[in-house]
């Protein structure tokens, strides 16, 4: 099968590689039909996140029909259209229990690595670099599933693929960046990122009963979306982000602050030079924590911080005196995909929320180190990219943006 | 009864010594550092510091009984010369469900990777035969007996006379707060050949026991909550040559 594999760092390749089989009698095969490419593959292509391999096959947002199942599973049949959540449950631990499924104990088959790095490992991940489990990922024709009963996800008839894709992560990562902001109706939230994680937490707050929500970016076409769903926005390169949101908000400053961007933030200025060079040795620091910062530094006091963005190692020069002279608040995590499935599956089939405006590109799967290129550096006007795994790059002109 | 057997017949952890490594070991290293300081002296150049300095901290190390390598990999030695180990495992079953698992020690190889076999040898169970993998595909044999068996809370034993690497530990069971299920401790000494500095290199070749019990550990979670042991031992990458090995690096089993 074709497959797109990590050779290194922004090395990003289509090979051919054997097709996955049935390893334990709890998988499952699926027939990839859609595939998405995340930000957060971003950071394993530009090597932040230690433990990649050469030859590892990426992608964690995938969809697609199950083809083959192992002995034991029981809920999931072939033929069934399904998606398969990021995070990978076990369904039977005290985390998946209760609903924390991103925090599973025993899905990662190679913890120690997360232990001597986080202390305590999290669940793991399709195609994710070895410190999540190492496990193949989803960009390819087929994929080996695991824990098939407890984590594909029967999708409803009359959706399409697009619509219910970003199920498998953006969209809950989202939905639980804005559920961690601790809305109360009529509050102020600011979002630091309008990618497509930055644009569901915005529309997801919304859903929560925020009143305003501003957003920060520094891509036009980023911020125009943003607009389109009801966002004030700030461009960070032209406003003073701080003095703009205080003024925005009566002097008092956003209730809650969203960081949808995580370990690769730009910043002007020496510190965000400081931060870039750090970065780059990947031993003085392995992130780059500018909208984190910032974030902490906005938010009123006694107000929330919402970390959807990833994070990896360490990062410098946190502002904690004030995060503890506010009384702020800050809730994090890997996305529990799992537990909030039925209630956006919802939410799409009412009409709530359409995914699927935030799609800029499709393509094939062969034509995956273009789509890398372009949503890395917002060419084109790149927001989200959906590949197609069994098209011919020959049918996939490139969608035009807007 | 040594100090260990009495601190565990107690129901306590094994006293640890604070000094990490043994008599022996503190004569070798103290005469290796005085070695090295005799020498220096005749050194004029920078040699002469660097080796003056390293055998001041050898002999310091083994004036106070504190060993570099088994503080690296984390020995922690009793007072009478034995290795201490205890790690704990939180199972979402209850007590007498992982007690009763765990009495029959013919389960025990399930789990601990490093155990071929155990064989109960008498009617009520309280002697059994073990036979555990050693260094390149040998193997070490022992006999042990029960030492303490209360049914859903505990079960203590201890190899017999003759064992190569004389062993005693216990297992607890106890109820965790909420439903979080059985708290699992698991209290071990042995006496490896070659005394601390044998474990400590042990150690670092991936053969110790605190290291593999910390996994059988969690092996043992795996295989009671979900039935198997997850792997991506088999699983397609363009991997070739010397990039497997990279991932046997980071992987426990995966060799794909």
């Amino acid at each position: 099968m074709k497959a797109v594999v990590w050779q290194g760092i922004n090395r990003v390749q289509v090979e051919t590689v054997p097709d996955p089989e049935i390893l334990q009698p709890t998988d499952a095969i699926v027939r990839v039909t859609a595939t998405a490419i995340c930000g957060s593959d971003l950071h394993l292509v530009d090597g932040y996140v230690p433990s990649m391999v050469h030859g590892d096959i990426l992608g964690h947002e995938f969809m697609g029909e199950v083809v083959e199942v192992g002995s034991e599973v029981r809920k999931v049949k072939v033929g069934d259209r399904v998606i398969v959540p990021f995070p990978i449950a076990c369904g039977k631990c005290w985390y998946c229990q209760h609903g924390l499924t991103s925090l599973c104990d025993n899905s990662n088959p190679n913890p120690k690595l997360a232990e001597a790095l986080w202390g305590y490992a999290g669940s793991g991940i399709y195609g994710y670099s070895h410190i999540t489990g190492g496990y193949a990922g989803g960009q390819a024709q087929f994929a080996r599933t695991v824990f098939a009963d407890q984590n594909l996800y029967q999708v409803p008839e009359g959706l399409t693929d697009e619509q219910v894709l970003f199920l498998t992560d953006i969209l809950p990562t989202g939905y639980m960046g804005a559920e961690n902001c601790n809305i109360q109706p009529g509050d102020v939230v600011a979002v630091f990122g309008c990618g497509p994680v930055g644009l569901f937490g915005i529309m997801s707050a919304f859903l929560l009963g925020a009143g305003r929500v501003i957003a920060i970016d520094r891509f036009p076409e980023r911020l125009e979306m943003a607009r389109q769903l009801g966002a004030e926005t700030l461009n960070y390169e032209t406003d003073s982000v701080f003095e703009r949101l205080k003024e925005m908000t009566g002097g008092r400053g956003p209730d809650s602050v969203m960081d949808a961007v995580g370990l690769e933030s730009h910043a002007g200025g020496p510190g965000g030079v400081a931060d870039a060079v750090k970065q780059t040795t990947r031993v003085l620091e392995s992130d780059r924590p500018h909208a984190l910062r910032a974030a902490i530094m906005a938010c009123r006091k006694g107000g929330t911080v919402s970390v959807p963005g990833v994070y990896g190692g360490l990062a410098d020069k946190i502002p904690v005196g004030a995060f503890m002279n506010k009384g702020l608040t800050m809730k994090t995590g890997q996305t529990h995909v799992h537990r909030y499935l039925d209630l956006l599956m919802g939410h799409i089939q009412r009409g709530d929320i359409d995914p699927t405006q935030i799609i800029t590109h499709r393509l094939s799967l062969d034509e995956a180190p273009h789509a890398y290129q372009i949503f890395k550096h917002k060419h084109e006007g790149c927001i989200k990219c959906v590949l197609d795994p069994w098209a011919d790059p020959k049918d996939h002109a490139p969608v035009k943006p807007g | 009864m040594t100090q260990s057997q009495a601190s565990q017949a107690q129901g306590g952890a094994p006293q640890v010594s604070p000094q990490n490594s043994s008599p022996v070991e503190r004569l070798i290293f103290g005469g290796l550092g005085l070695g090295m300081i005799l020498l220096s002296l005749r050194q004029k150049n920078e040699s002469g510091l660097i080796l003056g300095t390293g055998g001041a901290l050898l002999l310091s190390g083994a004036a106070m009984g504190r060993s570099v390598g088994a503080a690296i990999t984390q020995v922690r030695r009793t007072p009478d010369d034995t290795i201490a180990v205890q790690r704990a495992v939180t199972i979402g079953k209850s007590a007498d469900e992982l007690y009763t698992f765990w009495r029959n020690f013919e389960n025990l190889p399930r789990f601990m990777d490093h155990l071929e076999s155990v064989k109960v040898q008498d009617g009520d169970g309280q002697r059994s035969h073990w036979v555990a993998k050693a260094h390149r595909g040998t193997s070490v044999e022992w006999d042990a007996e029960i030492t303490e068996d209360e049914p859903g809370r505990r079960i203590a034993w201890r190899s017999l006379e003759g064992a190569t690497v004389p062993n005693e530990g216990f297992v607890e069971f106890r109820p965790a707060p909420g439903d979080w299920g059985t708290e699992i401790h698991v209290s071990l000494t042995y006496r490896p050949p070659g005394g601390t500095l044998g474990a400590a290199v042990a150690r670092l070749l991936g053969e110790d026991p605190a290291v593999q019990i910390g996994e059988d550990l969690r092996r043992l979670k795996r295989l009671l909550e979900v039935g198997e042991v997850p792997t991506t031992e088999g699983q397609p990458s363009a991997r070739k040559g010397i990039m497997k090995a990279e991932a046997k690096m980071y992987d426990n089993r995966r060799t794909s």
